[in-house]
């Protein structure tokens, strides 16, 4: 079978995940909704997953795919601890708003 | 079969220690009071059989139990020595230590702590023992800092009153003074000799020292540093000062410590090492002449004491005095007859005062003294003799021994003949001062003490009868003609003191020193038997005898001169050096705290901010990685 | 342009709209669904690459369970208004400059890298189907047998953890 970045490019693939991933890092800076901030934390594992597989077919290597799967499997495990945590907090303060959660002031 | 029984000599009475340490409580005051007693009386009987020994086969016998230091080329032995010397020694210390100790048992039968004063002094004649027998002057070293620390322990043994723990202090600060000097003598003699046991070291001075002397300078050093240690143990001037506060303690230990054995350890060591001050004859002279001094001052200051045992205590400082005039002339068969006679008569003279004062309940003020005579018969009976013993009268024991010293003197140096001749015409006027004010006349203490006057019990009178005796007769070891204490110590002596036949000089000296003693006993009886003369309380006195009373302000001298100045210093230590200091200590942690609550002020807990920090950081070291390529 | 190209471009464009309409929108269940399209266009890549088991197994955590929890937590806090205050204008600018100079940080540093070589290799051998994931993934000797187990310890402990991080406190006394 042919290899798909002949027709793609390899250097298309890297434009588009670091795009990705800068545009989670906006989403951590800009918003103030845990829940948003979360979120823009998937869309960056996310982009580093989609250059995993990227590579993985340029060197025509199921390793990186497998790396994709266990990276996986921590975002899962991240994200439902992590929102449980955002539960709790909102339990607490009545509110996921970062700029309310102060209690790291020296 | 040697070994074990020069153990058994050392170490009963440690073992006695021990005993009294961990038992002595639960045992009771009578088995406690024996075990301490047979303790030291088994060490005199093992004295006694070495002596027999001695006396049969005349060597010494010297014992290495183990080694003990090894630094380059100085080795040092734990070993033992038994020669003429150190068994003449022996003798006394236990034989006199054994007939206080059985006095002890009944003198301190109503103290509380009566287990833990026979403890310590066990300990004190074990370490009495280890001074006496050591064959270095380490070992010797050890047995001296050992009294040293049982003399204080015992000085401050009624710990509750603060007058008697600041003597023991003072004694032994005192001491650690004469000590130090002690400690570098001991240094600069092992590194000249490259040995410190006592016959290395004699062959050393005596064959290679004579034929070529080297470092003459530092060999006086070291002799006068050997003798400031003496000067402190055996209280000479100008350490002399403990000595009347030591008297804080019991009687007893008075009488063993504070007057027959543990102040002779200077004469013991210097007689021991008189192969080194014959050498130096600049050193000698000044033992010479500081003990005419002390014998002197101390006497004159015992004139007007009204405290009994103060009296008796300024009398051993002048009577060693006199001893360490008889070192410092080469004398020392002479200097150890009179430690032999001055021991009996005065380890007596303190039990007998003692037992006045065991009648009076704790009075020892002679001013509230008087008529006890009739009361106190056989007490009154030994103490004559003995003060007729250290009065010099003829035939007591005192009388030939002192008579030699200051025969030797007159032979010496006729100035240091009449400061010693003034002292003996003072001696015997103290002595019958005392005599008259305690058992003459009438009774001046209160009706209530009058009524609960007693003769002591026997435990306390058999002591004082055996040392009355041996005051008595004491004189015997040395009788002009027989000499036998001279004889029986050539071997121990570097150059042989040679002696005169008896001539017309010796005995016109005689008859002076005698008249001369019965001239202060006539003063004395003229003064207060005749004039009914009592001294008078401590405010009406005036002039002169103001400053003999006050013992010529010597002990406010010291506070002025050390006592003050380190107080000062350590004031300003106090409230200057330390608070700067502790200022500079608290600045590091004032500025630590500032930078502290400046940087907190980084901390504002604002998570928006930390994930700015966070990318831009991250942003930094991807680039300087990707620059640094 | 081949189609492949177009179909690329088509789902880039798709996913860096959607991602960015997730930051954007100001409702949290706007974000939910606009991050799912984003999910989804991600899958199409992967299937692009003709991974087809990773781009199920990504649609069915991400798309499925992970989008599940978002919005459930969402709604258990119910967050679905425009209520959010808007950070103060110096951090909106800096987020921007931020994002700007990562970009550009990132997108040079590949660039000058090596990866660019241009040409392709093909082996032709199969690397990437579900079998051969199988064998790569738990074979005994080269696989990785024990990170798996551990992933799922480490999934078993994050469930025990979110329990009783989310269960409610009993109140002290």
């Amino acid at each position: 079978m042919e290899n798909i970045l002949n027709q793609i490019g390899i250097e298309n693939y890297i434009f588009l995940s670091v795009l990705l991933f800068c545009i989670g890092v906006f989403g951590v800076l800009y918003r103030r909704n845990a829940i948003i901030v979360f979120m823009s934390i998937e869309i960056m594992l996310n982009a580093v997953n989609l250059l995993f597989v990227a590579f993985s077919t340029y060197w025509q290597d199921a390793k990186g795919e497998v790396f994709v799967f266990f990276s996986m499997a921590v975002a899962a495990a991240e994200v439902a601890v992590g929102l449980a945590i955002l539960v709790a907090v909102f339990r607490n303060i009545g509110s996921v708003d970062i700029s309310n959660l102060k209690n790291l002031k020296g | 079969m040697e070994n074990s029984l020069v153990l058994l000599l050392l170490l009963t009475p440690f073992v006695g220690f021990l005993f009294n340490v961990f038992f002595g409580k639960k045992a009771g005051k009578n088995i406690s009071g024996a075990i301490g007693t047979i303790a030291v009386v088994v060490s005199f009987a093992m004295s006694v059989y070495f002596f027999m020994q001695l006396n049969t086969s005349g060597k010494a016998i010297q014992v290495k139990l183990f080694d003990w230091i090894q630094l380059g080329n100085l080795k040092v032995d734990f070993g033992i020595l038994l020669d003429q010397l150190s068994l003449l020694w022996l003798l006394f210390v236990t034989g006199i230590g054994s007939l206080i100790h059985l006095y002890s048992i009944s003198y301190m039968h109503d103290d509380e702590n009566m287990h833990k004063f026979f403890a310590y002094l066990n300990l004190f004649v074990f370490f009495m023992i280890t001074l006496v027998v050591g064959s270095n002057l380490l070992v010797m070293f050890i047995g001296w800092e050992g009294v040293g620390l049982c003399s204080y322990l015992l000085i401050g043994f009624w710990y509750k009153n603060q007058d008697y723990n600041d003597a023991a202090k003072k004694a032994f600060i005192m001491n650690r003074i004469g000590d130090l000097g002690f400690l570098i003598g001991i240094f600069i003699l092992a590194s000249m000799c490259g040995s410190l046991d006592f016959i290395a070291m004699k062959t050393h001075f005596l064959s290679i020292y004579m034929n070529t002397p080297q470092n003459v300078f530092l060999t006086g050093i070291a002799a006068l540093c050997l003798f400031i240690g003496a000067t402190g143990k055996s209280a000479q001037l100008p350490l002399y000062t403990w000595l009347p506060d030591a008297m804080a303690g019991p009687t007893p230990v008075s009488a063993l410590i504070h007057a027959a054995t543990m102040v002779t350890a200077g004469i013991f060591m210097i007689t021991r090492m008189n192969f080194l001050f014959d050498l130096t004859h600049d050193v000698q002279h000044i033992i010479a002449v500081v003990g005419a001094i002390t014998a002197l001052v101390a006497a004159s200051i015992g004139l007007l004491q009204n405290d009994i045992k103060k009296v008796l205590a300024y009398s051993t400082v002048s009577q060693l005095g006199l001893m360490f005039l008889a070192l410092g002339m080469g004398a020392y068969t002479v200097a150890v007859f009179h430690v032999i006679t001055h021991a009996f008569f005065k380890a007596c003279l303190f039990l007998g005062s003692g037992s006045v004062i065991h009648a009076l309940h704790g009075e020892q003020d002679m001013r509230k003294m008087g008529g006890l005579r009739k009361v106190m018969p056989i007490t009154f009976a030994t103490m004559l003799i003995s003060t007729l013993a250290i009065a010099g009268i003829f035939p007591f024991a005192g009388f030939w021994s002192k008579d030699e010293i200051l025969m030797v003197a007159f032979e010496h140096n006729k100035v240091l003949w009449i400061v010693g001749s003034i002292a003996s015409i003072m001696t015997a006027f103290y002595m019958f001062r005392l005599m008259y004010l305690t058992f003459f006349r009438e009774f001046r203490g209160t009706e209530e003490q009058k009524h609960h006057l007693h003769e002591s019990p026997s435990l306390i009178t058999l002591p004082l009868i055996i040392l009355a005796a041996l005051a008595t007769v004491g004189g015997l070891i040395n009788l002009p003609g027989s000499n036998w204490l001279n004889h029986f110590l050539e071997p121990i002596l570097a150059t042989k003191h040679e002696h005169h036949a008896l001539g017309s000089q010796e005995y016109m000296l005689m008859a002076i020193a005698l008249t001369g003693a019965i001239i202060g006993i006539v003063w004395a009886y003229s003064k207060y038997i005749k004039q009914g003369f009592v001294p008078k309380e401590d405010s009406e006195i005036s002039g002169f005898s103001k400053t003999i009373y006050n013992k010529y302000y010597v002990d406010e001298f010291y506070t002025s001169l050390i006592v003050k100045p380190l107080n000062g210093l350590s004031n300003f230590f106090r409230t200057t050096l330390e608070p700067a200091l502790g200022k500079v200590v608290y600045g590091f942690g004032t500025v630590a705290n500032g930078i502290g609550n400046q940087g907190k002020k980084l901390q504002t807990g604002s998570i928006g901010l930390y994930l700015f920090a966070f990318v831009i950081g991250l942003l930094a070291i991807v680039s300087y990685l990707f620059l640094a390529q | 342009m081949s189609p492949i190209l177009i179909i690329f471009y088509v789902l880039a464009a798709i996913t860096l709209a959607t991602a960015f309409l997730t930051i954007y929108s100001k409702n949290p269940i706007h974000s939910a669904i606009y991050l799912v399209l984003c999910f989804f266009s991600i899958a199409g890549h992967y299937l692009l690459f003709n991974a087809q088991f990773l781009a199920i197994v990504h649609v069915i955590v991400y798309s499925g369970a992970i989008m599940i929890l978002f919005l459930f937590t969402i709604m258990l806090m119910n967050l679905n208004k425009e209520d959010e205050v808007h950070k103060p204008r110096i951090t909106r600018l800096g987020a921007i400059t931020t994002f700007i100079l990562l970009s550009t940080a990132l997108v040079l540093i590949f660039m000058y890298s090596k990866p660019f070589v241009g040409d392709y290799p093909t082996t032709g051998e199969d690397f990437q189907s579900i079998k051969k994931l199988g064998t790569v993934l738990l074979d005994d000797k080269e696989g990785f047998m024990v990170p798996f187990e551990f992933a799922s310890i480490l999934l078993l402990v994050a469930m025990i953890g979110a329990v009783l991080l989310s269960k409610k406190e009993k109140p002290t006394k």
